[in-house]
């Protein structure tokens, strides 16, 4: 049950030649990838990439027309890999997952698949999660296309430019043999345009011919002494055919300007930005035309020197606008320009930081340096930052911080507030981190957790600490790490170690911070997926003796678990599997059913959380254990009392934390649960109308007794 | 290069996680394009959802006009600082973030904004009223914007049935920021076919909305209200005893006395503020008595058992319960308490004699123990529970015997007599310590902490140079409250004996 269903806007992938696509970013690289006649698509979900591998997922039936193989890859590796079918056989393929987190984890597959090189065309599509919403370390994916010698395009971010990109790139792929990243910015994945489609092409070859039709070569096989030749190959064949086609199909692209003494040389993923920023200044209109000669790297590696002579000729200095760090092309073009004698200057980081997103407002600070020095006639409008610096100072202290947090109900929330009760009862203990929607818990209300070192990795984050000590390290994993890795590089790690460690395995049914994708553990069934493999059953399998799936919400005995885990020793590593099912996406699933049972006259009741005013100490014990959005705050309608109130507001699901919590840290008597039941039974109403009765009475009674003393 | 500075309309939308900023772009893309435009549209899915704020950028561009011009736009994926023209929060304190990034400039962009609040996790995890104050932030707004519209649009959609991008829809039409009639707005929602009433009647009114005038910020201390005989004449004693600028607080305070126990202790309650009262010169408007009188009717009617399952059990609350929930007449909710005593608040409302001595015997207190290990649900709708509760508020007339309420008095004296030393020369130091009994209350872990540190502090204070005192108070309040575990309060504590 994903996040966003794209299943009405996957019939756009069925246009046809001439036809109007209208759509996001992500929907209009599917429809170019089946434009480009793949014969299979893979990947790995991972912001910003996920909404593509749900609308391939969405998409599967018409992929399946097509003869497209699809396939939810268990990691971004496992998907890397896929491509090897296309170093033998000439069949095309994508795959796609986030960046440079899933190139790390792809590497190894990438450089072995850079390595042979491929006969069909292979496109990695990276989803570069770099500046502002990213959740990632900020890298650059560059470095993979230069280390491995792929090549790297970076498309003007827009829809029509984005689809010629994915085509050219798999002509590309083939031209040189060579596997090609095709990078989308975090904005350009959810960028609404248009462009004229073109049928759709059934793949040249079927992956059943290539199956009864095994070919091999052991010249593309990575071992002595063919690995010695491929990278021969790359420099002596495969980049200049590279080179010659991006020269011949124009893929870089030059706007003209009335100058001839300077230019800019941008990133094809910062054309717009750029853009703006200059005709904010005054030298550019909004329509593309510039007074400075333009070269957009569509193409981010290779750099071709050619044009990057040809453009730099005659001029005294250029702008060179390249994001993130280090700064490959400005070296890149520093040794071109150098190498042919020619004195242009390359002004890059000189004018521009080094570190951080280009932001329309950093770019400016760039371009009016640049320009001051080289171009007489400019004189800088006056910065629009600076005019409304005032109320940026005035504002400052009055706008609150928001990070994010975990959902409301969210089954997580119970963990980590037993965690807390724990570590007040036994003092901090030392948590590792783990990728996942859990890594919230490092900020407010939880503060926990010290580290994390990749997906999966929270385990093995913890190995170290496998020695003799009073207070064990805790690790904490997610289901859709665990599946991903941490199976091996976690649990069965720690049972070959002899380690004695605990880690937590956070089991909600769903790669959930990824919008809810199925997992071989996930509850549900699926058609296309075999689902329903118990983690536990999983962790006994490599030998684990200690593990107990704990449902998330009984912070009781979840707390009795941890405790006993952390007290025995000897029993090697011990694995509490914190079970209940995302609450977004049961929400999804159980609102519908809910509303039509009620609807079709059914018995039902449903839960919901309440804060009694009156009694609420306005100390917000409750919040620091909690976090949920739907426990807020609001003023205290008592005029004596100053502190805002605990309140739960309409958006409560009624999951039970509130009420476990207020137990177990024996917090406030204000808390109580209402059932709302629709439909009720002869014997609901009959119950009710007695209890009113008595109940009325007394209330009547205690009334009139209170007014008789006020 | 265009001569002309002609570009697209541009527009960015923040908001919180769950407030459809999504299903807003996409309606104002289908506008545009509705309408004859070309349009584009960025966001950053994910962050939103988990409730962190995200920005949304749409910009347009008549398509006539390109077909003139020989080119398309090109659209920014961001917005640009001094370049949107409209800027449309789905909450205040985003506003301020706009506001932040520089989105929001004099004479270009019409601001509209939602007045209402979701408040920050580090807002509502404060010890005490860790609210952002955001007037400052409306005031900013409507100074630094072309045009600015806020009103309340979470209350606009609940009252329609529909959600707050309907209603920023609306606004969004009648602030005439964008060249469309009001009629492709309402056919953007009636297309996308997804509770298309619902989203017209939000949308209505938030058209509405964006013509009207803001509504006024309400009083700060609503006037007290005397139900009966008692109520009233507590209210002629304090008209004839207390100087005006105390009066409202007073009888609030007297009232809530009288309710909380009878009318002897309301008449204790007035005999204690009108004490203060007679000493208190330092200020016109009387604000040590004001303090007194606030903090004294809460310390006198701290929340013991007795009182909890009075509240409890009314019929009132029941009512409250019933509105929050929106059940329907005669529909059952039954209501479930989640008590966990512990026996330091079992004691509390035992006879001062049998709560000393099982407070002093180990062997007691093990006894109990089992019984007190584990939370209890009670369920009030119940008869049963109903009855436990209401014998349990019963216990009132008991109450000066427990062992709680001589504790309280002996606090409560040794308060005011603090408060009362003080003022003779210290006015500010006097307000200080009035103010500072706020952190006693509640129940368990929050009342201990707010004890201890109440204590520690007024101490810590007392053995300070006169001059010192007023300051030093304040200074440990304010670290009182910075966290829980009391780390910052152990160092400023610290601190204040060493200066000493």
């Amino acid at each position: 049950m994903v996040e966003r269903s794209f299943k009405k806007e996957v019939q756009k992938l069925r246009l046809g030649e001439g036809q109007e696509f209208a759509g996001e970013g992500i929907l209009a690289i599917t429809k170019a990838l089946l434009q480009s006649g793949v014969a299979y698509v893979g990947g790995y979900q991972g912001a910003p990439i996920s909404h593509l591998m749900d609308v391939l997922s969405d998409a599967e039936e018409i992929l399946g027309e097509l003869g497209v193989h699809f396939e939810s890859s268990a990691s971004e590796a496992s998907a890397a890999a896929m491509a090897a079918v296309s170093v033998n056989y000439p069949l095309r393929g994508a795959v796609t997952f986030k960046s440079t987190v899933g190139t790390n984890v792809a590497s190894d597959a990438l450089a072995n698949l850079a390595s042979g090189g491929v006969k069909g065309g292979v496109v990695i599509i990276i989803g570069e999660d770099y500046g502002e919403g990213s959740s990632i370390m900020q890298e650059r994916s560059h470095a993979f296309a230069m280390k491995s010698q792929m090549w790297l395009i970076d498309p003007r971010p827009n829809v029509p430019g984005i689809v010629n990109a994915v085509e050219h790139a798999f002509a590309l792929s083939e031209a040189s043999n060579t596997p090609v990243f095709l990078q989308m910015r975090l904005r350009a994945c959810h960028v609404h345009g248009r462009f004229i489609a073109k049928d759709n092409r059934p793949p040249e070859m079927s992956l059943r011919e290539a199956m009864e039709n095994p070919q091999r070569d052991t010249d593309r096989v990575v071992l002595p002494p063919a690995s010695f030749e491929h990278e021969q190959e790359k420099i002596r064949d495969r980049w200049p055919a590279a080179v010659e086609y991006i020269r011949t199909h124009k893929i870089n692209e030059v706007f003209d300007g009335e100058r001839s003494d300077i230019g800019i040389i941008v990133q094809g993923g910062l054309y717009n930005t750029l853009l703006r920023t200059l005709e904010r200044l005054g030298v550019a209109d909004a329509f593309g035309g510039t007074q400075l000669p333009i070269y957009v790297l569509n193409v981010a590696y290779p750099i071709i020197d050619d044009e990057i002579k040809d453009f730099c000729a005659n001029k005294s200095a250029v702008l060179l606008v390249e994001e993130g760090q280090p700064d490959y092309i400005e070296q890149a073009l520093n040794t071109i320009l150098r190498h042919c004698g020619s004195d242009t200057r390359i002004i890059g980081k000189g004018v521009l930081p080094m570190a951080g997103e280009y932001t329309s407002q950093v770019m400016r600070s760039g371009a009016v340096k640049f320009l001051e020095q080289y171009d007489e006639k400019f004189s800088a409008p006056q910065d629009p930052m600076q005019v409304v610096s005032q109320f940026i100072e005035e504002i400052n202290p009055h706008v609150p911080p928001r990070p994010p947090g975990l959902c409301t109900g969210c089954p997580e929330r119970p963990v980590f507030a037993s965690l807390k009760l724990l570590q007040e009862e036994l003092g901090d203990f030392h948590i590792s981190g783990d990728i996942g929607c859990h890594l919230f818990s490092v900020l407010p209300p939880f503060n926990m957790g010290n580290t994390t070192m990749g997906y999966g990795l929270g385990a093995a984050g913890a190995s170290a600490f496998n020695t003799e000590s009073s207070r064990p390290a805790l690790s904490i994993m997610g289901d859709g790490g665990f599946w991903h890795n941490g199976l091996t590089s976690g649990i069965g790690n720690a049972v070959f170690n002899k380690s004695d460690a605990l880690t937590i395995v956070i089991d909600n049914n769903y790669a959930a911070a990824t919008g809810g994708q199925d997992l071989l553990s996930s509850k549900g069934e699926s058609e296309s997926r075999s689902t329903q493999h118990p983690i536990e059953r999983a962790v006994r399998g490599v030998g684990v003796k200690w593990a107990k799936t704990v449902r998330t919400y009984d912070i009781d005995k979840m707390r009795k678990a941890l405790k006993e885990a952390i007290s025995k020793k000897g029993t090697g590593p011990k694995v509490l599997v914190a079970q209940s099912e995302c609450m977004l996406n049961k929400q999804r699933r159980e609102k519908p059913l809910f509303a039509n049972a009620v609807q079709n006259g059914k018995r039902m009741i449903a839960d919901r959380f309440g804060v009694d005013e009156d009694t609420c100490t306005g100390d917000h014990a409750c919040m620091r254990l909690s976090g949920c959005p739907s426990l807020t705050v609001k003023p205290n309608p008592d005029p004596l009392k100053r502190q805002p109130v605990s309140y739960v507001d309409n958006s409560c699901v009624g999951c039970g934390n509130c009420g476990e919590v207020a137990h177990e840290a024996v917090l406030c008597p204000s808390f109580y649960k209402a059932q709302i039941i629709f439909n009720p039974s002869g014997l609901d109403n009959f119950l009710w109308d007695l209890r009113q009765k008595v109940i009325g009475w007394l209330q009547r009674r205690a009334d009139r007794q209170r007014l008789k003393r006020a | 290069m265009a001569d002309s500075r002609e570009r697209p309309l541009s527009i960015a939308i923040l908001a919180v996680g769950g407030q459809g900023g999504g299903v807003l772009t996409n309606w104002l893309v289908d506008v545009a394009e509705g309408s004859g435009y070309l349009a584009q549209s960025t966001f950053v899915a994910g962050v939103a959802q988990r409730t962190g704020s995200t920005v949304y950028c749409v910009e347009m561009f008549p398509k006539k006009r390109a077909e003139a011009i020989g080119r398309d736009p090109v659209f920014t994926p961001y917005p640009v600082p001094g370049d949107v023209d409209l800027v449309v929060a789905g909450e205040l304190a985003e506003t301020g973030r706009a506001i932040q990034k520089g989105f929001v400039t004099p004479n270009i962009t019409t601001l509209i904004a939602s007045s209402h609040r979701i408040y920050s996790v580090l807002e509502k995890e404060a010890l005490g009223d860790g609210i952002f104050d955001q007037e400052p932030v409306a005031r900013v707004a409507a100074k630094a914007s072309k045009k600015f519209i806020c009103f309340d649009m979470a209350a606009a959609a609940e009252r329609t049935g529909s959600v707050i991008s309907s209603v920023l829809l609306g606004a969004i039409a009648a602030a005439g920021a964008l060249p469309f009639e009001r009629k492709a707005f309402e056919d953007a929602i009636r297309s996308s076919g997804r509770e298309v009433e619902a989203n017209l009647e939000g949308f209505a009114a938030g058209f509405e909305g964006a013509g009207q005038e803001p509504a006024p910020v309400q009083a700060e201390v609503p006037a007290a209200q005397p139900a009966g005989d008692n109520g009233k004449a507590l209210a002629e004693r304090i008209a004839s005893e207390l100087p005006a600028p105390v009066r409202n607080l007073a009888l609030h305070g007297a009232l809530r006395a009288l309710d909380y126990q009878d009318p002897k202790y309301a008449a204790a309650y007035l005999d204690r503020v009108k004490e203060i009262s007679v000493i208190d010169t330092g200020s016109p408007d009387y604000q040590l008595t004001s303090e007194v009188a606030r903090q004294l009717a809460l310390q006198m009617c701290y929340e013991d058992t007795i009182r909890v399952a009075d509240l409890k059990t009314r019929g009132e609350r029941f009512s409250k319960i019933r509105k929050d929930v929106a059940a329907a007449p005669g529909q059952p909710v039954h209501v479930i308490e989640y008590f966990h005593p512990r026996l330091e608040e079992i004691c509390d409302t035992l006879p001062a004699p049998i709560a000393a001595l099982i407070l002093r015997s180990d062997f007691l207190q093990k006894m109990m123990s089992p019984f007190l290990r584990k939370g209890r649900n009670v369920k009030t709708t119940s008869i049963g529970g109903f009855l436990l509760l209401h014998a349990f508020s019963k216990l009132r007339r008991f109450r000066r015997g427990t062992y709680r309420f001589k504790r309280q008095q002996e606090m409560i004296h040794d308060w005011l007599d603090r408060v009362i030393n003080a003022a003779v020369d210290d006015y500010e130091y006097a307000l200080s310590i009035a103010h500072c009994i706020e952190m006693v209350r509640g129940y368990g872990d929050t009342y201990e902490r707010g004890l201890s540190r109440y204590r520690a502090m007024v101490d810590a204070a007392a053995g300070l140079p006169a001059a010192e005192r007023a300051s030093a108070m304040r200074r440990l309040h304010k670290a009182a409250l910075a966290d829980e575990k009391g780390r910052v309060f152990g160092e400023t504590i610290t601190a204040t004996g060493t200066v000493h």
